[in-house]
């Protein structure tokens, strides 16, 4: 008996240990991010970092370290991004949890979930070479690698989250709620839209967090897609340099334990606070719903 | 769905027999406009995909060839060298990231599943792997390179990206577990519990011959999507050129994703663009074929199951 129950605390333990391990990468990468970056601001000033609008680490005699530019990119295509995978996104969902019959849905479902089954990279290479020619030629632009063909790339790239997590939002609503606005002699159009979005809201919003945190975080096809400029944009026909892209593009020649290496880490610094407060955002609506509509 | 399309019926009845008023009219038009955008919305979506795929297809197939496929990369002209090197990378890495990430995801899940109660220590760990989730990838990129390159000492190696990669798989293969944990019916635990079963006894002969099949395909789902990733890759290991085979797990490795964005991006012979579509062809082929697997086993699993 008494072996019996040690072998249950033990086994406990050993689950216990694995569940405490997520807890403990992630602070592993706050710390290693943390120690590395903060250290860049020996060199690098906090006004310079983030307000000034050069980053040309490599000249010689004077580097500039504003990531001013980088920001303005990656906000870019986060929004125009976002301004074409929210409606469609929403649009999406709305059909599959209302509309679509659950054999057309259940067919549809697994097909947009493929679509998060596509690498970056390569969706990067299609808007390389298929996505940028075509932007150029309508547009009558000399080159189409710019903020717009990244932003419809990314848009591609957060489809399936916004789906399934709007799907999964107006699917969780109380069946009363359709029933009664129904019965009141709503069509279901109505019901839909004065009834089930307004309900649904704060999920939806929810979901679109966690689209910002991923178009934030979008590495590959933002690298090869968006043009690589650090010059300060203007248009979204204009190159951009998210962040992301600034960190894979330059990490691999920097020397280890240079300022130029640290304030890499500081701009990861940076992007890891970014998507980790929209993610918490995200977290908290979705656990204080889930609350709220589990009857 | 049976109850929609009744609600539906009586949604029709009282439109024809009570109120055949005009606004209702009107209000049925709309509702058919806007369930039209919906309906092709949604449809944009999917075409997105097969718009993609034929794209990928159609181009790639040019270079497929039995010599692409099988032979060593040659640098110099690449029209005589194969990708093998990379397909044998990325297979490699598949599967270190699955050995590392896949037990310790699914004893994650157990824990949150089985035992967690309501605390402090478990909300945290639920918010950690959500936010984990979150982390851009390149992010985890510079932390394998401070942590298992450096700290480690494993250097730019097949190991520190495996490393690399099943920390940022792990939250997914846990979250993927869990709901294969939850869709285990608590009567069953229940029955094994009144027969006098242990916990532990419980989860090895009632909990986890009822959910290993939903773990392992959650699993490979998110595998596959490692195996794509290229950014964290480029930063703790992945090489374009390699002259031999890697034999340890300190070596460097070729693979698929970040060989196919040099060949686009960086190469400067005038076959490198037919070459990198002819490798993504080959990286979706390896993705969508787990996909499919898994999509097939799942829906073969449901048919069996008897609750």
């Amino acid at each position: 008996m008494i072996k019996k129950k040690y072998k249950e605390l033990f086994a406990e333990k050993i689950f216990f240990c694995a569940g405490i391990s997520a807890v403990l990468i992630l602070l592993a990468i706050f710390i290693y991010l943390f120690t590395i970056g903060i250290h860049s601001f020996s060199q690098i000033s906090f006004g310079e970092f983030f307000f000034g609008r050069l980053w040309n680490p490599s000249s010689y005699d004077a580097p500039k370290w504003g990531i001013l530019s980088l920001f303005a990119g990656t906000l870019m295509v986060t929004f125009g991004s976002l301004l074409i995978a929210v409606p469609l996104g929403i649009a999406g969902a709305i059909y599959l949890a209302e509309i679509a019959s659950s054999r057309s849905r259940e067919i549809l479902k697994p097909i947009i979930d493929m679509i998060a089954g596509i690498p970056s990279v390569v969706l990067g290479l299609i808007g390389l070479l298929f996505l940028s020619p075509l932007i150029a030629k309508i547009f009558g632009l000399s080159t189409g690698l710019n903020a717009l063909s990244a932003s419809i790339m990314v848009a591609i790239m957060l489809l399936p989250t916004i789906i399934s997590i709007s799907e999964d939002v107006l699917t969780s609503l109380p069946k009363e709620f359709r029933e009664a606005s129904l019965a009141l002699g709503a069509t279901r159009w109505q019901m839909i839209r004065m009834t089930l979005i307004p309900a649904a809201l704060s999920g939806l919003f929810a979901a679109i967090m966690l689209g910002v945190g991923r178009a934030v975080g979008e590495t590959m096809a933002v690298l090869i897609v968006a043009g690589n400029s650090l010059a300060m944009p203007n248009s979204y026909f204009d190159p951009v340099r998210p962040m992301t892209a600034n960190i894979a593009i330059e990490i691999k020649e920097v020397v280890k334990g240079s300022v130029h290496y640290e304030a890499l880490f500081a701009i990861g610094l940076v992007l890891f606070i970014m998507t980790f407060i929209v993610n918490l955002l995200a977290d908290i609506i979705i656990e204080k719903y889930v609350r709220k509509y589990r009857w | 769905m049976k109850r929609r399309r009744n609600s539906r019926n009586i949604q029709d009845t009282s439109s024809e027999e009570i109120y055949l008023s005009e606004t209702y009219n009107k209000e049925l038009i709309k509702e058919r406009i806007y369930f039209g955008i919906f309906k092709a919305a949604t449809y944009i979506s999917v075409m997105i995909l097969v718009l993609i795929l034929i794209y990928i297809i159609s181009t790639g197939y040019k270079v497929i060839s039995w010599q692409f496929l099988t032979s060593m990369w040659s640098h110099r002209d690449i029209t005589k060298g194969g990708i093998f090197p990379a397909i044998f990378g990325t297979i490699l890495l598949g599967i270190f990231v699955s050995i590392i990430s896949i037990p310790m995801g699914i004893a994650a899940a157990i824990y949150l599943n089985e035992y967690a109660k309501d605390n402090l220590t478990n909300r945290i760990i639920k918010i950690a792997i959500r936010n984990l989730a979150g982390v851009p990838s390149v992010v985890y990129g510079l932390f394998g390179l401070a942590f298992f390159v450096l700290a480690l000492k494993l250097g730019t190696s097949l190991l520190a990206a495996s490393l690399t990669l099943a920390c940022m798989t792990l939250p997914w293969i846990i979250s993927a577990s869990e709901e294969a944990l939850k869709a285990v019916p608590q009567s069953f635990k229940d029955g094994s519990y009144a027969l006098g079963a242990t916990k532990w006894e419980t989860i090895i002969k009632v909990v986890l011959p009822n959910s290993l099949s939903g773990m392992l395909t959650g699993s490979i789902l998110g595998v596959s999507r490692a195996i794509g990733e290229t950014a964290p890759i480029i930063i703790v290991g992945a090489t374009f050129y390699m002259s031999y085979m890697p034999l340890s797990p300190l070596d460097k490795f070729m693979a698929l994703p970040y060989h196919l964005f040099i060949l686009a991006t960086q190469h400067s012979s005038s076959y490198a663009r037919d070459y990198a579509l002819g490798t993504t062809l080959v990286l979706i082929a390896i993705v969508f074929i787990l996909n499919l697997g898994v999509f097939i086993a799942r829906y073969n699993l449901r048919k069996k199951k008897l609750w």
